[in-house]
């Protein structure tokens, strides 16, 4: 573990945090799972440590030319993320008109 | 340690500090406030990495725009909270296996590399122009196209919301404009063809007095 010791940061630093993150919202998703609500922002947790990766990548890159691509693409990422929670607490707010509740168990309408 | 490694750490810690408590916040407006945490900390991480653009996009699109329409939903919602945590730590077990699981395998890939400590000099042409114009013209240039589809993106995103949440409200009296430009006059007026008639005069009522003299 000599790479996560007290030192100069290295990659495999922001890689960790990225890590940590990612496993923390994967467990959120579990713990959480009768809360549409916090599914929706341990998801957004999620790819935030995507993007933390992408960065700490394009920051460590050697090839100076290439560097600018993951941040480019971390531009993309931000904007599928607001567009896919302003469509989920859409749909998340006409749920809740037809149904008077969010919570995921008494949604079973579907039999599935 | 210097200074940079110093705020790492501080910085590093407030982010995953903010994203335990979002996973196991009692109440969502919490759970709201400390993604917002999260986000700040995690855009001063960014800003480590030399990513200003990201970093304050991230701080301006997120905390103030996303995270506020969560907090508005949260609070328009009447949301049950005590019913939502019923099988909180009923899941711990699995949720915790599957994490440990996750964090294992990351450690199995890290630990084998990534040992870069020193990121590669920034050209001087890079601290003239900036980070923001680097990524502007790389955006303007490289992936012009992607950039148009993104943007496309957001619009159908704005149109599927709007339609998803727009209904019609029907205790409201109101004129639908529509249907009142197309009106014609006949629509309004009906002209019936009939005989003319001629009026017999009425036989005089002299002697029956009228009803509002006697009082």
């Amino acid at each position: 573990m000599t790479s996560l010791a007290l030192g100069p940061i290295t990659l495999g630093h922001f890689l960790s945090v990225g890590a940590i993150l990612f496993a923390l919202s994967v467990v959120g998703i579990f713990l959480n799972r009768k809360n549409l609500i916090v599914l929706l922002m341990a998801i957004e947790l999620m790819l935030l440590a995507v993007n933390l990766n992408f960065i700490a990548f394009s920051h460590y890159l050697p090839v100076v030319a290439d560097r600018m691509a993951g941040q480019v693409f971390v531009f993309f990422i931000l904007t599928v993320a607001a567009a896919e929670s302003a469509i989920g607490l859409a749909i998340l707010v006409v749920l809740f008109r037809n149904r008077a509740t969010i919570n995921v168990d008494e949604l079973d309408e579907l039999k599935g | 340690m210097d200074m940079t490694t110093a705020l790492f750490y501080v910085f590093s810690a407030v982010l995953i500090g903010a994203a335990f408590r979002v996973i196991t916040a009692r109440s969502p407006v919490h759970a709201a406030l400390f993604l917002v945490l999260a986000f700040a900390s995690a855009a001063c991480v960014w800003m480590l990495l030399r990513a200003e653009f990201l970093a304050i996009s991230l701080v301006l699109v997120y905390v103030g725009a996303v995270m506020v329409l969560f907090l508005f939903v949260v609070m328009m919602l009447d949301i049950n909270v005590d019913g939502m945590r019923a099988g909180f730590w009923k899941h711990f077990p699995l949720a915790g296996l599957v994490g440990v699981i996750i964090a294992l395998e990351m450690a199995a890939v890290l630990l084998g590399g990534f040992r870069l400590s020193e990121a590669p000099a920034t050209t001087a042409a890079e601290i003239a122009q900036g980070n923001t114009k680097l990524l502007g013209i790389e955006i303007y240039t490289e992936y012009l196209y992607p950039l148009q589809l993104a943007a496309v993106l957001l619009l159908i995103a704005i149109i599927a919301a709007i339609a998803l949440t727009l209904r019609p409200r029907r205790d409201t009296k109101s004129m639908n404009p529509a249907d009142q430009v197309r009106v014609k006059s006949r629509d309004r007026l009906r002209l019936v063809k009939m005989d003319a008639v001629v009026e017999a005069p009425a036989a005089p009522v002299a002697d029956q007095p009228v009803a509002g003299e006697a009082k």
